[in-house]
Parts: structure tokens; sequence; C-alpha cells
């Protein structure tokens, strides 16, 4: 019953930049991405800002900029999906919700927005029917039919835009950010549509910062970081204090949110032109291993999730010791301070000299 | 010091009815204040009213003087809601950052902005990254009133720290008064002194009319 609706397979997305001196750089903002959707799924993803999540977005509906090259393969419905298939289709099988408030068109009533092009009056009449009761729904009164975009509260302008994709019959939604600004009706309302379509046999793609939001209609989740799957996790391990979690970004990401521990996490996603040889993470991490800085780890199985970590079992099984307790290794020591604070070279070089210090049997 | 709006009301050209009316609000320096309400009460308005956006019946004052914003930087700055509506496309984000004051780069590297991104255009940037641009350029040491409008609202949670961390630090160090708007109830209340609701200050009046 449940078909493989989109297959995404190892997608990688750059950007040529030309810097002072028309010097030209490529800066890889996704890499070997693979993910898939099936019908009647709704697949949330979860991450950092500036990950990729809205490039997977656009690049799903055929929409990147002109200066982004992709690479890598997509399937819909089991058949290539290239440009020209994604031009046919999108705004039809395929709808988007987009993240910015720019694609309403400050210059159309938005009940007009929300329809769209009509194929004939009878068509317009069904349609116009559909947008009022979708409106009537999210509490937005008759008047607001004949608004303008600018004459729209942040939360209105935001539930219109999440109206123009109900109002099609998509096979797909991509729901790029659908819930920010928006109240707890609103976004209960809004979960609710993108439950309905699912059982509606719908797949559906939640790009979201609202954890609680995709932890209610998700049936699985992906975390991106630095334009890499970082993790899928199930909906179940972000309980608790995130013991079941695996991944330290995950683990940072769930103890950050205001209603767990709001806590601060230092440092940043690295940047895009200078993307670490090794683990994405490694500059950030409490517990890297010598591996870590110089390869890669490849997303892995573990049990019925996926894991980008060279620790990946030791932490599944919180067998690492975490920062406080292991204040003797890596941490507070006299000479450097702490570990955290040193930049990527300067871990390199305190890994490297520990180590061999080992090796010596200091 | 203390932003105080006094009977404050308010109507759109285009609306019939009052959204604000005589709605009174103070903000001291160095205090944190939240405002939650559904959508579309009238939040926003409020703040492009306070400060000096919109122009309302009532007074705006600081330390009981008419703020009149003309011609000089304006001490009550507001970071909007959607950042991607209050960047001109085509201008680089160095022109849109440094035309509000002269960030220092220390700043803009807590803020976890790249360099590169300054030669960039408003629509080559994520959601999240468009919003702290958002906040750091309202972050002038001449800002002595800072209001909030759903600011963090397209951070993940680690970022959503960090910048709550920083602007909060930066509002103790400075003495600035922070107006804090947000549906996120939890947020508000890591962060807030003291939470209200909008439709206490405003909905009694309404109804009486
Ligand atoms: N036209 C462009 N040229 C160069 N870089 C770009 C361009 N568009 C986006 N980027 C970069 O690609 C990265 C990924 O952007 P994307 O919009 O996909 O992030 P995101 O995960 O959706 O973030 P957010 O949660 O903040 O919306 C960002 O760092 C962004 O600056
Ligand atoms: N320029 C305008 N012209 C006419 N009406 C407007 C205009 N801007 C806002 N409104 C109306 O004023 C009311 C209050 O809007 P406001 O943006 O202040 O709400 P809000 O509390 O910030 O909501 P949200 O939480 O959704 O952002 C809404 O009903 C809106 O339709
Ligand atoms: S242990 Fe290594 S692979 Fe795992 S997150 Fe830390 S640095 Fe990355
Ligand atoms: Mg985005
Ligand atoms: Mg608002």
């Amino acid at each position: 019953m449940q078909e493989k609706l989109l297959e995404v397979s190892n997608i990688s997305i750059s950007f040529l930049q030309y810097s002072a001196g028309l010097r030209q750089s490529n800066l890889k903002v996704i890499s070997d991405l693979t993910l898939d959707i099936s019908s009647g799924e709704i697949v949330a993803v979860l991450g950092s800002s500036g990950s990729g999540k809205s490039l997977l977005a656009h690049s799903i509906l055929g929409i990147l900029p002109s200066n982004a090259s992709l690479s890598g393969k997509m399937t819909y419905l089991g058949k290539d999906l290239n440009q020209k298939r994604k031009e046919k289709i999108r705004g039809d099988e395929i709808a988007l919700i987009p993240q910015s408030v720019n694609y309403l068109d400050p210059l159309m009533k938005v009940s007009n927005q929300v329809i769209g092009e009509c194929e004939n009056e009878e068509d317009k009449k069904s349609k116009l029917l559909k947008q009022r009761e979708i409106f009537e729904k999210y509490g937005l009164s008759k008047e607001v039919d004949d608004m303008y975009p600018f004459q729209l509260s942040g939360g209105m302008a935001r539930r219109v835009l999440v109206s123009t994709a109900l109002i099609s019959n998509p096979k797909l939604v991509i729901a790029d950010e659908p819930t920010p600004g928006l109240d707890e009706k609103s976004v209960e309302e809004t979960l609710n549509h993108l439950r309905q379509m699912a059982q509606d046999n719908v797949g559906v793609l939640l790009i979201t910062h609202d954890i609680d939001a995709a932890l209610s209609v998700a049936d699985k989740i992906a975390i991106f970081y630095a334009g890499y799957v970082i993790e899928i996790a199930n909906v179940e391990d972000f309980s608790g204090n995130g013991e079941n979690l695996i991944h330290p970004y995950t683990k940072a990401l769930y103890n950050a949110l205001p209603q767990t521990d709001f806590k601060l996490t230092t440092g940043h996603q690295p940047l895009h032109g200078e993307l670490p040889p090794g683990c994405p993470y490694f500059e950030r991490c409490d517990n890297p291993t010598e591996k870590c800085s110089n390869n890669l780890p490849i997303l892995t199985e573990i049990s019925d999730k996926k894991v980008r970590c060279y620790r990946a079992n030791e932490f599944k099984n919180n067998n690492v010791a975490i920062k406080e307790e292991s204040s003797d290794e890596l941490h507070h020591t006299d000479e450097i301070g702490s570990f955290e604070e040193l930049n990527y070279s300067e871990k390199l070089d305190y890994i490297e000299e520990k180590d061999s210090s080992k090796e010596a049997g200091v | 010091m203390k932003l105080q709006g006094e009977n404050i009301s308010f109507k759109y050209p285009s609306s019939k009815e009052y959204i604000i009316k005589d709605l009174n609000i103070s903000l001291k320096s160095n205090e944190i204040k939240g405002i939650v309400g559904d959508s579309g009460c009238g939040k926003s308005t409020l703040c492009k009213i306070l400060s000096g956006y919109n122009k309302s019946e009532g007074k705006i004052t600081i330390d009981g003087i008419e703020n009149n914003a003309k011609n000089k930087f304006n001490p009550i700055q507001l970071i909007f809601q959607h950042p991607e509506l209050t960047m001109n496309p085509k201008w680089k984000m160095k022109d849109i950052l440094f035309e509000s004051w002269d960030v220092d780069s220390e700043l803009i590297e807590e803020f976890g902005i790249q360099k590169s991104w300054l030669n960039r255009w408003p629509n080559e940037l994520s959601g999240g990254e468009l919003q702290r641009f958002s906040v750091l350029r309202a972050l002038s040491p001449k800002t002595k009133f800072l209001i909030c409008d759903e600011i963090t609202t397209m951070l993940d949670a680690v970022t959503q720290v960090q910048i709550w961390d920083l602007v909060t630090k930066i509002a103790k160090d400075r003495n600035i008064g922070l107006l804090v708007v947000s549906h996120d109830k939890a947020l508000v209340e890591r962060i807030c002194d003291d939470v209200i609701y909008f439709d206490e200050i405003n909905q009694s009046n309404l109804k009486e009319l």
C-alpha cells in the first residue's frame, strides 16, 4: 500500500562563488544527502539554521537559483525526476509551502492567490468554496479574502501561504517552516491538515524548527547539520533527557529547547567553503576521537536508526563519559583550558599529542 | 530610563474598527518584558507604534519627553517579525547592516555571521541567517529600547539559545529595555522578568466601545 513516492539519493548542491579578484570558489551546501518519502508518510526534517533544508526543498521543486549546481539522483514514483519533469508536476502533484512570505504577491488579493489559476468557471466556483472552507478552519474571516498581503498580520500571512498548498490535490507536500510565529490554535490546525493529507495517502516532507510540531505528526525525523544528514531518529527518542538520541548535535538540539534545559552550546556550524575533511561536528564535539578529524563518518544503521558518527554505538549505550565526569581526559587540563574553547587546529594538535603520549606509555 | 505608551488608540485607514484602544504600556531600562497573544490581535501593530513606524493617537514618551525619531537615530529599535520583508533586495548585506551602525567584527562573529555573507544579496541567505542580521542591525550603541517581534522563529533551538544569550547579555550590559513578543510561552518564560497578555491591556478597553 505504501509506495515509495520520492527517493533522493546522494545529492549534493553547491554554489559557484566569486570572491575578491574574481577568484572562484565552490560552496558545498548539501553533501551526499539521501532521503525517501512514501505515500501517506510524514518525514520531518530538523536541523541547524543554514544546514540546507530550504535548498533541499527547492531542489525537489526544481527552483534552485541559476548559480547552484545539483548532482545525484532523484526519482518520483520510481521514475527519474529530472528538471523537465519537476517543472511539469510542481504546483500540481508536488506542492511547496515556502518559508519566505516574499512568495506572496503583494499586488494580489489573498483569496485569488490561494485559488490560483482556474480551468473554467465551475472549477473556480469549487475552488472558491474550498478556499473559504480552509480559511474558516483557520479563523480567517470573510474580510480577509479581499485583503492584500500587507494588511495581514504575520500569522495570517503564514496561514495564507499554507492554504495555497492545501487547495491543490498534491501527492507530495513539501512544507518549509509552515508554523513559525503561529499561535497554538493555528499550529494545531496546520498539523491537522498535514495529518489529514497523510491519511489520504499524500506524502509530506515537513521542514521545521518546531520540534514539538514535528514530534506530534511525523513518522520519522531526519536531523541536518552543515549540509549532512547526521541522524535519522524515531519520534520516541525525543523524550526524557534525550538519552535515546545518539548524535551529540541532536542531543544539543533537544537540550536547547526552552521546554527542556535551554542549554547553551558554544561554537557555530562550519563555514561552507571550509568544511572539515572529517566529521562536520568535530569542532563542537565534546568527545571526539582521532579518526573524527580527518575521515568523514558515513550514515550507518544502528538498530532501527541511522547515525553519522564514529562513536554512535558507544553514545547509544551511554558508554562515553560525558563532560563533567571526564574532566581528567580532554577537559579543563591546566595547560590548555577547556577543550571546547580550542579552535580546530588546536584540537587536532592536542589529540595527536595525547595519543602519542599514550603510545609512549606516559 | 522609562519608555511609556499612554492611551494609545489605533486603526488602519482601511479598517472600520479600532485594533488598539486606550492601551497603556511601559518598559524600563534593563527590564525584559514579554507579550503574548493570539495571532492577529495587534502585537506587531503595537510594536510599530512604539517604535514610531505607525502614527497613533496617544503619546509615546521616554522619560516624559515625546519620542520624535525624525532626523536622528531612533533609540527605540524594532526587530521586525519577517526579516525578508525589511531588507532591500537591491542592497548587499553589508550595505543593509552598516547602514544602521558601524557593527564591530567581533559581534558579527558572535552572531554566527560569516564574513562572506556580507557580499551576498538578501535572497542568497537562509531564513535564520537573515533573522540574525536583522537582530544585529538593531543593536547599535545608541539603542535604548529594543522591541523584538518574534525574532528567533526561524532559528534552530541551539542557535536560538545563543542569540537570546547574546541579546540579553548586551541588554544588561548597556541597560537596554527589551520588549519580547512571541508565541512560544516556554521561551518567553525563560527570558522575561514579566509576561503580559495582550488582551489584558487592550481587550477590556475594546469591549467597552
Ligand atoms: N544563492 C546562494 N548563494 C550562496 N549560498 C547560498 C545561496 N542560497 C543559500 N545559500 C546558503 O546555503 C546554505 C543553506 O541554505 P538553506 O536556505 O537551505 O538553509 P536552511 O537549512 O533552510 O536554514 P534556515 O533554517 O535558516 O531556513 C546557507 O548557509 C545559505 O547561506
Ligand atoms: N496595513 C494594514 N492595513 C489594514 N489592516 C492591517 C494592516 N496590518 C495589520 N492589519 C490588521 O491588524 C490586525 C492586527 O495585526 P498585527 O500584525 O498587529 O497582529 P499580531 O498580533 O502581530 O499577529 P501575529 O501573531 O499573527 O503576528 C490584523 O487583523 C490585521 O489584519
Ligand atoms: S564522536 Fe566524532 S564522529 Fe561522532 S560527532 Fe563527535 S566528532 Fe563527530
Ligand atoms: Mg530555510
Ligand atoms: Mg505579528
